[in-house]
């Protein structure tokens, strides 16, 4: 059906005078638990198939998507597509030029042990409310919550040029929050990261692994005693971040700017533009030497929510490095962009949120390559910090340029120990000067590839899942306790 | 009284349309497919198109179609939901099989209420055919239009003109039928400069009520006003907030008016109801009848939505509930519940600020020393309880001194409690349907607020 479905549409595509056409056929499936106080809040399944059409005529794109896989249905909104490009070229300065790509003809699927609609939903249920009733014991938790999340997308890419490419991607993820009101505060712990804890391209093991049930007592313990704990200070200090944490400072501070479609002003009306302007292309320097970064979307990488076998325009899955030794050496491309600015080749970013949004450059798997560092060797080696664990806000200008992040929970370091808790710890800074006062990355050990599974971008809003892999790093001189300033 | 039916198709790429009474037999065929105690499904037909432009052309044109067929099973007490977009027999059985195969699987909800039966409903119109008849010709005409002028300046256009219509339908085992249509359209523009922007968005169910040319003049003015943008030091101003960043603000603060927040212990307002917190100029309902507000007269569950009044002059006074969280807090439903299942219960949608009848530059005149700022951006919350948002000022920010605008300033972050803001303010503008980014749209005025703190500063 899928195949019929991609065949109708580019044949009207191209009788109805496009140049180039593709479609992509995406049968999405997913499945939400949440659990509060020892009730089931949420349950639901939900399926969605259809097909979105992109085309290019008269020079200029149009894009058009239905639900209606019926041939009348396909080719109505196949013609709808080249009506939409020949009324963009109203207002058009010049024609859409492509990088060119080999049309490739394969199928791809993450590999998972347990299919996740396959087990029982009770046993799902259970296990929230077994990690649900462990937060509640401790006394002063005031809401306990958990959530699981599983997603099945099963996809073809087709295009005029030949392409065929058969996709499927089986997605989990899985968190507990406690939350705690007492006096004139909030405090909030979450395991084993914020945003719904963590999310991979897996089965129902990677649930398992999480040990949600063992971990919630420990963070009930934080959430309460962050209450009578000490507040973040004021001033500049050195400060580790923990691995989640790193994760998201990545994706806001180097994800984000090096898209290339914000650098080129297209994002320039909602998502902002970026300060690496191309100029700075293999001049700046991002970072300190020990900042590595790569755009990872292969398997090679790990099972990430930017792990894929091809983009959704049909470009193989590839490694981009994008800070090398502390130089900033790529962007975020697809075959438009990379053609805009001399590339010969897209370096595969092209995601769409479902078959009714037109893909768009969206992070892979942005990651920081591991140091060499053993955590608790950084540990022992630092004399005056305030470590940072999991991400409670988080905000950036439209430029990528100034940022100001608070976490759930931090601690005092002091003469190379981990001393007491400090509450609402939160830091703030420049990009560049940030990432250029990082003197030390933990080593593979501590590395873990976290998944943001809410990254929003684009009109309409598309919600996409990003990669980032981490381990626990040390930053100098960091302006430390704004957002709680009076 | 049931709101009369609609014979509007929705349009369907020009291939057969659907028609309301299309809904109302797919919603007859899941109640009949259905095998549980009580069954409610939610039918949403949308179609839409947005045109998108950037550098003074148009980079993205797309549209939409889609069909959502969401089924409620209830089961011994229990109750989940399966939603699919295919309309044969099979698929809209195996949906409510699946809706009723999870319930089954659940423990019991303690506070799940019956379904309801036939309600009476407030009739609105905001369906407008000019907006559903909108062409992507029409959309490109004028986004080539203002690009045009903003290219004889020396400035680059960047934005959106969108347009669409929407049929919804909810029905249940119970009798319950609740209908809904409308349409909506929306331009939004950012003109640069080398180193300034501006900004202005508008939206409407009306598109006749859109003026692109109008909105593209005022961010060309403000791009070119900010021009050169100077550094000033961070600390407490005077702020003069437009209403749609006055809205960007206060929409966090509306989810914490819902019963459940306050339950679940995680309302600002937790301690804080009938205690005046806010000036003795701000007053606040959630009135979906408005003739400035879009919506329907119903919320997830098929209650009637209320005209409640939030905050009364500084104070706040009544909460918003769901039929299950009134039942535990001894109160009445107000018709703001979400769909069930979920975890928030409830909260006010459809937002509605007393004005006052300041300008804005009424303010700018009586300003000895401010910021006036067009728009914010990356809202997020740092301090739950006592309401401290951080955020960037963004497209158009500017120094006021002595009285006047005196020229573009690098922009802002600001750490701001909302609490703090909405008792700091000195003037009212005249309460205007506004367009954020981060908040639904409601009906706010343009504020001028003393000690505003702007903690930090930008590159640009």
């Amino acid at each position: 059906m899928m195949d019929d479905c991609a065949a109708w549409a580019i044949e009207t595509a191209k009788r109805r005078g496009a140049s180039y056409a593709d479609a992509r056929v995406m049968d999405i499936r997913q499945r939400e638990i949440a659990v509060k106080n020892g009730e089931v809040a949420a349950l639901g399944e939900s399926e969605t198939l259809g097909i979105g059409i992109r085309v290019i005529a008269s020079g200029s794109w149009g894009f058009a998507s239905t639900d209606r896989l019926t041939r009348e249905g396909v080719q109505a909104c196949a013609a709808e597509a080249v009506a939409i490009a020949k009324a963009s070229a109203l207002a058009k300065r010049g024609d859409v030029v492509l990088a060119p790509e080999t049309a490739h003809v394969d199928t791809w699927q993450n590999p998972f042990l347990k299919d996740p609609f396959r087990i029982p939903v009770d046993r799902q249920i259970e296990l929230l409310l077994a990690a649900d009733r462990e937060m509640r014991r401790i006394k002063g938790i005031t809401l306990a919550e958990g959530s699981m999340t599983f997603r099945r997308i099963e996809q073809l890419f087709a295009s005029s040029a030949g392409a065929s490419i058969h996709q499927v991607k089986m997605q989990s993820g899985a968190g507990i929050v406690a939350t705690s009101f007492a006096g004139a505060e909030i405090q909030k712990r979450s395991y084993p990261n914020s945003f719904g804890g963590q999310h991979m391209l897996s089965g129902y093991e990677l649930v398992e692994s999480l040990d949600l049930v063992g971990h919630a007592p420990r963070i009930a313990e934080e959430c309460v005693a962050l209450h009578s704990a000490a507040q973040c200070p004021e001033g500049s200090r050195t400060i580790i971040l923990g691995s989640s944490q790193l994760g998201l400072q990545i994706h806001e501070s180097i994800g984000h700017p090096i898209e290339l479609d914000r650098v080129l002003g297209m994002e320039a009306n909602f998502a902002g533009m970026s300060f690496l302007t191309l100029d700075k292309l293999r001049k700046l320097k991002y970072g300190s030497e020990h900042v590595s970064v790569v755009a990872d979307a292969r398997l090679d990488h790990g099972p990430g929510l930017g792990t894929f076998g091809y983009d959704d325009e049909g470009v193989l899955a590839q490694c981009t490095p994008i800070i090398t030794k502390g130089l900033f050496t790529g962007y975020l491309s697809n075959r438009e962009t990379a053609s805009a600015i001399g590339e010969n080749r897209s370096n595969g970013t092209m995601r769409t949120e479902s078959w009714n949004r037109l893909p768009i450059i969206r992070m892979t798997n942005i990651s920081i390559l591991p140091g060499s560092w053993k955590y608790d060797d950084l540990i022992a080696d630092t004399d005056d910090a305030i470590l940072m664990e999991t991400n409670r806000s988080w905000s950036i200008d439209d430029r990528r340029y100034h940022f100001q992040f608070s976490t759930e929970i931090g601690w005092e370091i002091k003469g190379g120990k981990r001393c007491r808790i400090i509450k609402n710890p939160s830091y703030s800074g420049i990009t560049t000067e940030f990432w250029n006062s990082c003197d030390a990355v933990c080593s593979r050990e501590d590395w873990t590839l976290w998944g943001t599974p809410n990254c929003g971008k684009g009109q309409p809003m598309q919600t996409m899942g990003t990669g980032h892999g981490a381990a626990p790093a040390r930053f100098r001189n960091i302006k430390v306790g704004v957002a709680f300033a009076k | 009284m049931t709101p009369p039916k609609s014979t509007r198709p929705i349009r369907r790429n020009g291939a057969a349309a659907l028609k309301a009474s299309d809904l109302e037999r797919i919603a007859e065929r899941v109640l009949r497919l259905s095998e549980a105690d009580e069954t409610e499904v939610e039918i949403s037909a949308i179609t839409d198109a947005l045109t998108r432009f950037a550098n003074n052309t148009i980079h993205q044109n797309v549209a939409e179609q889609t069909l959502s067929i969401s089924v409620r099973a209830v089961a011994d007490g229990r109750t989940a939901r399966a939603t699919t977009n295919k309309t044969d027999d099979d698929s809209l059985r195996r949906a409510a099989d699946t809706a009723l195969k999870l319930a089954r699987n659940e423990p019991k909800y303690p506070g799940l209420l019956p379904m309801l039966g036939r309600q009476k409903y407030q009739k609105v119109a905001r369906f407008f055919g000019a907006t559903a008849a909108a062409t992507p010709q029409d959309r490109a005409k004028a986004v080539s239009r203002v690009c045009r002028v903003a290219e004889s300046r020396r400035q680059t256009a960047a934005g959106i003109f969108s347009s669409g219509s929407s049929q919804f339908l909810m029905a249940n085992s119970k009798g319950l039928s609740a209908r809904y249509e409308q349409t909506r359209a929306e331009f939004s523009i950012t003109i640069l400069e080398e180193h300034s922007s501006g900004w202005a968005k508008s939206n409407s169910p009306d598109i006749r009520r859109i003026e692109p040319d109008a909105l593209a003049e005022s961010a060309s003015r403000k791009a070119a006003d900010s021009r050169q943008p100077r550094e000033s030091a961070p600390g407490r101003y005077t702020a003069i907030l437009s209403p749609s960043a006055v809205l960007d603000l206060v929409g966090f603060l509306f989810y914490d008016f819902a019963g459940t927040a306050i339950l679940d212990k995680r309302s600002c307002l937790s301690g804080r109801i009938g205690k005046k917190i806010f000036g003795e100029n701000i007053t606040i309902w959630d009135d979906a009848y408005h003739p400035l507000q879009t919506g329907a007269p119903y919320d997830g569950e098929g209650v009637p939505r209320q005209k409640i009044l939030l905050v009364d002059r500084g104070v706040p006074k009544n909460l918003v509930y769901s039929r299950a969280t009134a039942k535990k807090m001894k109160a009445k439903p107000t018709g703001h519940g979400f769909s069930l299942p979920n975890e928030y219960g409830e909260a006010p949608m459809n937002l509605v600020f007393a004005g006052g009848e300041a300008t804005t530059d009424d303010m700018i005149r009586s300003t000895e020393r401010g910021i006036l700022v067009t728009r914010i951006w990356y809202i997020r919350e740092v301090d739950p309880y006592e309401k401290v948002l951080t955020g960037m000022t963004r497209d158009g920010t500017f120094l006021i001194e002595n009285g006047r605008v005196t020229g573009g300033i690098r922009n802002f972050r600001f750490n701001q409690s909302i609490i703090e803001m909405l008792a700091n303010v000195e003037t009212l503008g005249p309460a205007v349907r506004a367009a954020g980014e981060e908040s639904f749209e409601m009906v706010v005025p343009a504020m001028k607020v003393h000690n505003f703190h702007f903690s930090e500063v930008t590159k640009f």
